[in-house]
């Protein structure tokens, strides 16, 4: 089991551990969250990366930041789980990519990107992944309207006569 | 008959010949994209037989089919792929449009997905149903197949005249020209094209 007490002395008291039954989650400030799986990594034995995600906290009671970009890792010797959670905000919100310490990041990012529109610097390929390259939107943000902005409307007419 | 036909010879028109042969071998273009592509599969298995009213060929070609069979939701990327398709089928070419997301979008009324194909193709015939029974695909295509053989020319005169889009409007421009009006978003290219019919 990973000790919260020992990550707060190398990280820094900011670092938070919550935990509900079995699910553990660490939260972290932004800028010291590539060294922080950086060490989960190589000293703490989460080889696996299991997802990235966000969430997107516009007009969420109590939220002070916007977004939270939540890191799932699975230790495959231990089988022990833990969930990293980051806070970026706008107007640019960014973070280090983890594509160097694991490579299945690299899509992960690339959907991230797509649907919140956070980068990850230093990613190699950072381009969308499920919307079409012309979108110009993110999806998934709260402000964005469930319907779009006549995106799916936005395509010529084929007809009979010119077909 | 006074002409004094041999045996095995008898007289038609062209027109009916070619409707004749034309349903009776209708080749379908699978454009399965969802769940609907299941029982699309279904149809043609032998189960239901496909096979029997002449539409088994499956070509995943668009030059060697006739019948575009538009099966499941398509998402906006997605939909420039099916024009394409449609664009390259040779004449003379009919599109059923199979289940409530190709009609309409069905449930899926997001961003993402077309409301219903016929707004940006030609469509010839709906199977509604999510998905639509087997029975009722091969009931469209021996709807098809009629209509083919009433309406049907040679060289495809009845689709001369159909100049107009067959697909309903968008119901949200009205919604979408007040929200642009109201919150413009600056910089947007998709959400500033011109052709949301003024
Ligand atoms: S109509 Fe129903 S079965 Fe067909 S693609 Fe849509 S959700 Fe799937």
């Amino acid at each position: 089991m990973i000790d919260i007490t020992a990550l707060q002395a190398q990280f820094g008291s900011e670092l938070s551990l919550s935990e509900f039954r079995d699910n553990r989650r660490v939260i972290c400030p932004a800028e010291k969250a590539h060294a922080l799986l950086s060490h989960l990594y190589h000293a703490a034995g989460f080889n696996y990366l299991v997802d990235i995600t966000a969430v997107d906290y516009l007009e969420w009671e109590n939220a002070t930041d916007r977004f939270g970009v939540i890191y799932a890792l699975l230790n495959m010797e231990a089988g022990e789980r833990l969930y990293v959670k980051v806070f970026v905000n706008d107007p640019h919100p960014t973070l280090p990519t983890v594509y160097n310490l694991w490579r299945g990041a690299d899509w992960m990012e690339r959907e991230v990107y797509d649907m919140f529109g956070i980068t990850f610097a230093g990613h190699p390929d950072l381009r969308r992944i499920l919307s079409p390259d012309e979108f110009t939107a993110f999806p998934l943000r709260k402000d964005y309207p469930l319907k779009g902005r006549g995106e799916r409307h936005n395509f010529p007419v084929i007809t009979r006569a010119d077909s | 008959m006074a002409v004094g036909l041999p045996e095995n010879v008898f007289l038609t028109k062209l027109d009916v010949a070619a409707n004749w042969v034309r349903s009776n071998s209708l080749w379908p273009m699978p454009f399965a994209t969802a769940c609907c592509g299941i029982e699309l599969m279904a149809t043609a298995s032998s189960r239901f037989d496909l096979a029997r009213f002449g539409a088994e060929v499956m070509r995943f070609s668009p030059r060697q089919c006739d019948l575009l069979i538009v099966a499941g939701r398509v998402v906006t990327k997605m939909l420039p792929v099916l024009q394409r398709i449609w664009l390259q089928m040779p004449e003379p070419k009919w599109c059923i449009s199979m289940g409530a997301c190709a009609c309409s979008g069905g449930v899926f009324d997001t961003y993402a997905v077309v409301q219903g194909v016929d707004r940006f193709i030609p469509v010839d015939l709906y199977v509604p149903g999510c998905p639509p029974r087997p029975e009722q695909l091969i009931a469209g295509i021996i709807e098809l197949q009629n209509r083919i053989k009433q309406t049907g020319t040679l060289n495809g005169r009845e689709f001369i005249q159909r100049t107009e889009a067959t697909g309903p409007e968008p119901l949200e421009l009205e919604e979408l020209r007040r929200l642009r009006q109201a919150t413009p978003v600056e910089g947007l290219p998709i959400f500033h094209a011109p052709d949301l019919k003024t």
